[in-house]
């Protein structure tokens, strides 16, 4: 019989494709005209799939040409190859042209770094979550000509073979996750040169670097020689594979009987041919130099997070600007090349992992992240007619990719908060909410100059960056409640019996909190170093063995310094470590601190023995401690300060922890959906949580935790200082009905504008669907956090009964905005 | 100092005046309408609500009452009002809250820290403080001192009020706010004493005096089908709107929500549960164009 598995917990609206979103009833879907409807129904229903071609031009080369060159050059000519063989996609309709797959969705594979196995292939091609279909005969094909020649010569087995035990067993357990034993560390985002430099005039710059290489002073000349060779090699392949779609528009453009379509495909020719070879001239051109670039970096390597192209608004704008002004372009041709490239990023999904994690619901989601809005370089506001276009665009298009978000500084006008607002409502998830009023200073906090940390901003969630100019790794999530959890039980992993971590004493004969949590400091020194140990092989690994020369031409400095994007090439090199679960374990350590040392209503024996069996027969003492405790979201100082103190000594920790590129570790409080895997490897925890279900995200309180409404909450995570780490995140849930009216709208607006001026960083507000009410009576207790507001009356969901419930449900199914 | 008793006090409140606001909801009524929202501000006296849903039969409430007035029974637990003198011993043991004491007198200074705390959303927004209810104008000394507290802050104050008090706290009232939120229950004066316990005459000069000052005044007009939805009341309504000095031509419309039953069973009178009929969307669209046709405009919800 087949197991039907019902997803209880609701997905994230935005991945759930819009919920209240009403789309333009006709027969093709959205979009603003028949193209766009057709390539966006095209891209929304596309099934992803694995290509294998990658894998095997790339395995035909390094079979022929491993060991001839250096490893600069070795990869470039790799990349090379691959432009230069890969199948050419010019779809029906298209403007905006390029996949990184012989088709759209079609997903290549990296043997490089990680090869996948038959089981891999098998298991992706037949789960119900995120499934990437592939042949049997691709699968046969791979297992023949790929999986035999890298078998353990991947980046990961040999990664993996050097890791210690001591490491070995805190990942296992779950401490932290590692990102590049699957990927190689990406997560770029690009600034403005791109848009006024060529391939061409970036090889004259590598050329001149060249010849001022002095072999007979500088140690390093032969290195940075074979470098540069190899970015020269890389420009010329993305101009091949624009030349290359050049040529296939000209051949379609014979065989096309449709005259407009024979104009387009003439034009995509023309464009091609200009970009990326030289600067482009025209709105167009540039969406499209964007698009070759970013192609061009995730062809080459598969960095995490996909490529972001910044603050594309700002970057698009004086060509908008100019070409409106010289009537060679008008707005409504400017919002379909944008759509062609929204769509364009939604044809690509991210490549699965390999492993047991296969197993797992993952996303198909790249992080690709569009920052709207913001500051430009020189301090001024950087909303434009493009950021409004934009905006329309997310609204009616509603895909899964690209991510955005809006950036509101105190320069930003409220006319572009409240149309972000009104995207917002229609409970998409997005746009998110970013404040350049507190990131620029993270990043002169981080040593940053006052010009690129305003050029920076956030790429993929939340984490800050300087576009253009820095290599900002995230190294993989912390489980903080998981080390509250081994602190707990002597350095011990409760669900597997083993010792995972140092002795730092049994919790029963502490006499104080201050025990307790010095032992909590203790296991996070141990843990973090752990994680910085393997950090940083892995980022030698990379630097040494596979460059990105492609990426490093159009990042700043490496050029110049002759060095690799994983080789401290850029201008700035941080390594972020993302914490997650501050609400978790704020609330761990509130109950405790509260009822075992404060109130002494119950003793830490029996509080680990209710833990330790799940609080089965205890839900008595679960309840008190749900309702008696001083939860953190709430405005109170007991809960707050508590949250304070892990904020500090997690930045205490972590920050200036030396990388392997003379500069250092940073603080980040970021979770995307890890938190959901962390619950998972954990069992029932002191805040009345229970076994295996989701720890808290970055720094957002617990589910259900925060009963006071949104502006306790703000108040609550703005007492910790948010400019000494990389990012914070706030997701707020949001019922329909407090959205109702325009001026609700305002008053949304207001909030986040508040927000902001206490110094936050980001917040999101995810409008909450039917799914989640039915979910939040079907688990009331992590919902608490659900306001109902009506005029004269207010109440929590959760506290109304059966029909009232029944009635808000039936209200948010048929309210459309 | 004095004091006043207050059952709950909301932040992010977006709908009792203009911005985002922190409302004060005052316990006790002089009026006591059959529909109203939130029957738990009527009585003037500290209260206990019990919600079975939440009751997990702990019994923590039953072992440490003082007065031995609790009983468990197959509906939850039930409490014998003889012998409870409202001590709170239960909510104060019951480890899911499924008893909770409504009412608190709060210390003018910790009120107005509340109200401090949340500043930073008033400046933004251009809100502020509402007093609401129960009835604001029935704890005055307190109010009166409350709404001059926040007025030294320069915070925005609204009064949401019935107007049922002597004209000289009204107008006292009136030199310390901003802006009025006023029922306009119903023109009829019989029909107002029948539904509300108190006939309207008393208000309505209140009102007029009101009007003469500089505040603000929005009208509310609690939309039940068969009390206030006839054309002859929406026209009296608007015409005595329109008699008014300064121009007070703002109502806010607010369709009856059935609500109180809830509160009512918690409160353990679910006997009092009267249940009125809600106009729907097209006779709402009549009201607001029949307004309209009087100069006045209406719109649903504030």
């Amino acid at each position: 019989m087949k197991t039907v598995h019902k997803n209880k917990k609701p997905q994230r609206p935005g991945a759930a494709q819009g919920n209240f979103y009403k789309p333009i009833l006709n027969a093709i879907g959205p979009g603003m005209n028949e193209r766009i409807q057709k390539l966006r129904k095209l891209s929304f229903e596309a099934e992803p799939s694995l290509s294998i071609e990658r894998a095997l031009i790339q395995t035909e080369f390094y079979k022929y040409n491993y060991g001839k060159y250096s490893i600069p050059v070795l990869r470039s000519l790799n990349f090379l190859e691959i432009c230069k063989q890969k199948t050419i996609y010019l779809g029906d309709g298209e403007l905006i042209v390029g996949e990184r797959g012989p088709k759209p969705k079609a997903v290549p594979t990296f043997p490089e770094l990680t090869c996948h196995s038959v089981e891999d292939f098998n298991v992706l091609n037949t789960r119900e979550m995120q499934r990437y279909t592939i042949s049997q005969q691709d699968i046969d094909i791979y297992k023949n000509e790929v999986i035999p020649y890298w078998s353990g010569k991947t980046m990961r087995e040999r990664i993996f073979s050097h890791v210690p035990k001591e490491w070995s067993s805190a990942y296992e357990a779950g401490l932290f996750t590692e990102f590049m034993e699957q990927r190689a560390p990406g997560h770029t985002a690009l600034d403005g040169k791109i848009y006024k430099c060529g391939m061409v005039d970036f090889k004259k710059r590598i050329q001149e670097e060249i010849k001022k290489l002095d072999f007979l002073n500088d140690f390093e000349a032969t290195d940075k020689k074979e470098q540069l060779d190899g970015m020269m090699i890389s420009c010329d392949a993305v101009i091949l594979f624009a030349e290359r779609h050049a040529d296939l528009a000209e051949e379609l453009s014979l065989k096309e009987s449709d005259p407009a379509r024979i104009k387009e495909l003439q034009k995509i020719a023309e464009v091609c041919r200009r970009v990326p070879a030289k600067a482009p001239r025209t709105f167009y051109e540039a969406i499209q130099m964007y698009w070759f670039v970013h192609l061009g970096t995730i062809t080459e390597l598969n960095g995490w997070d996909a490529m972001n192209p910044g603050h594309f608004d700002q970057h698009l704008a004086p060509f908008y600007e100019k070409e409106i002004a010289e009537g060679t372009l008008t707005r409504n041709e400017a919002k379909e090349l944008l759509s062609c490239f929204w769509i364009k990023v939604n044809n690509h999904p991210a490549p699965p992992k390999v492993g047991i994690t296969a197993k797992e619901s993952g996303t198909y989601n790249d992080f690709t992240n569009i920052n709207i809005g913001g500051v430009k370089q020189d301090g001024s506001d950087g909303v434009s007619e493009v950021s409004y276009i934009m905006l329309e665009i997310v609204e009616e298009l509603h895909l899964l990719q690209p991510g955005n978000s809006v950036h509101v500084s105190s320069k930003t006008p409220d006319r572009f908060l409240k149309e972000a607002c009104k995207v917002i409502r229609q409970g998409h998830g997005y746009p998110s909410i970013f404040n350049p009023d507190i990131y620029i200073p993270e990043m002169l906090r981080q040593g940053k100059s006052l010009e690129d940390a305003r050029q920076g901003g956030c790429s993929g969630c939340i984490e800050v960056g300087a576009f253009g100019k820095e290599a900002y790794i995230l190294t993989g999530y912390l489980n903080v409640p998981k080390i509250i959890e081994i602190t707990l039980n002597n350095g011990i992993n409760p669900l597997s019996g083993k010792q995972v971590s140092i002795e730092t004493g049994d919790p029963r004969n502490f006499k104080s909190y201050e025990e307790l949590y010095e032992a909590f400091k203790k296991q996070l020194n141990y843990i973090v170093n752990q994680k910085i140990l393997v950090s940083n092989y892995i980022d030698r690994m990379f630097a040494k063995y596979s460059p990105a020369t492609f990426l490093s031409v159009v990042i700043d400095d490496c050029i110049s310094k002759g060095k690799d994007y994983y080789n401290s090439g850029p201008r700035y090199n941080t390594n972020y470590i993302q914490c997650t679960g501050l609400g978790t374990v704020t609330d761990s350590l509130a109950a405790l601190k509260k009822h075992v040392f404060e109130d002494k209503t119950v003793s830490m024996d029996a509080i680990l023995n209710a833990v330790s069996k799940n609080f089965e027969g205890e839900e008595i003492l679960r309840q008190a401690i749900l309702n008696k405790t001083p939860f953190y979201g709430n405005d109170e100082n007991y809960a707050d300060a508590i949250a304070l103190q892990v904020y500090n000594d997690l930045f205490e920790v972590i920050d200036g922890k030396p990388n392997t590129k003379g500069e250092s570790f940073h603080l980040n409080m970021l979770s995307t959906t890890c938190h959901v895997y962390f619950g998972k490897v954990m069992g029932a925890t002191p805040n009345g949580r229970l076994a295996h279900k989701s720890i808290s995200d970055g720094t957002s309180p617990s589910h259900g935790a925060d009963t006071n409404g949104p502006s306790a909450v703000i108040k609550s995570l703005t007492k910790i200082d948010q400019v000494k780490s990389g990012g914070t995140l706030l997701n707020q849930r949001f019922l329909p009905s407090l959205l109702k009216r325009d001026e609700d709208l305002m008053k949304l607006s207001h909030l986040v504008r508040s927000y902001f001026a206490l110094g936050g960083h980001h917040i999101q507000f995810n409008i909450v669907d039917t799914a989640t009410l039915i979910a939040a009576q079907e688990n009331p207790e992590d919902y608490k956090d659900l306001l109902v507001r009506m005029a004269g009356y207010s109440d929590y969901f959760n506290d109304m009964n059966a029909d009232l419930q029944q009635e808000v449900i039936d209200r948010t199914e048929n309210e459309s905005f | 100092m004095s004091t006043g008793l207050i059952f709950d006090i909301k932040k992010y409140a977006i709908n009792d005046g203009p911005g985002i606001r922190l409302t004060v909801f005052f316990k006790g009524c002089n009026l006591s309408c059959q529909w109203c929202h939130n029957p738990e501000s009527m009585s003037p006296k500290i209260q206990k609500m019990y919600n079975a849903k939440k009751c997990i039969g702990a019994l923590s409430c039953v072992d440490n009452c003082p007065n031995d007035a609790l009983k468990m029974t197959s509906k939850g637990i039930v409490t014998d009002y003889n012998s409870c003198n409202l001590c709170g011993k239960c909510a104060e043991v019951c480890p899911t809250k499924a008893f909770e004491m409504l009412g608190a007198t709060i210390l003018i200074s910790d009120l107005i820290k509340k109200i401090d705390n949340e500043a930073i959303f008033f400046d933004q927004s251009g809100g502020g403080v509402t007093f609401s209810g129960g009835e604001p104008l029935m704890h005055s000394n307190y109010l009166l001192e409350a709404l001059k507290e926040c007025g030294k802050r320069m915070y925005h104050r609204v009064v949401d009020t019935t107007a049922f008090a002597s004209l000289e706290t009204v107008l006292e009232v009136a030199k310390n706010t901003e802006l009025f939120l006023i029922d306009l229950k119903v023109m009829n004066s019989e029909k107002h004493k029948e539904f509300t316990g108190v006939s309207n005459e008393k208000i309505l000069s209140n009102i007029t005096e009101l009007a003469k000052t500089d505040c603000e005044i929005i009208f509310r007009i609690p939309l039940i089908k068969g009390v206030n939805t006839s054309e002859d009341n929406i026209r009296e309504t608007a015409s005595f709107m329109n008699s008014l000095e300064g121009n007070r031509k703002m109502i806010n419309l607010l369709p009856y929500h059935s609500v109180a039953e809830n509160k009512l069973v918690k409160l353990g009178k679910a006997a009092d549960f009267v249940e009125f009929e809600t106009p729907i969307g097209n006779e709402i669209n009549n009201i607001i164009s029949q307004f309209k046709s009087f100069g006045i405009t209406a719109s649903v919800g504030g």
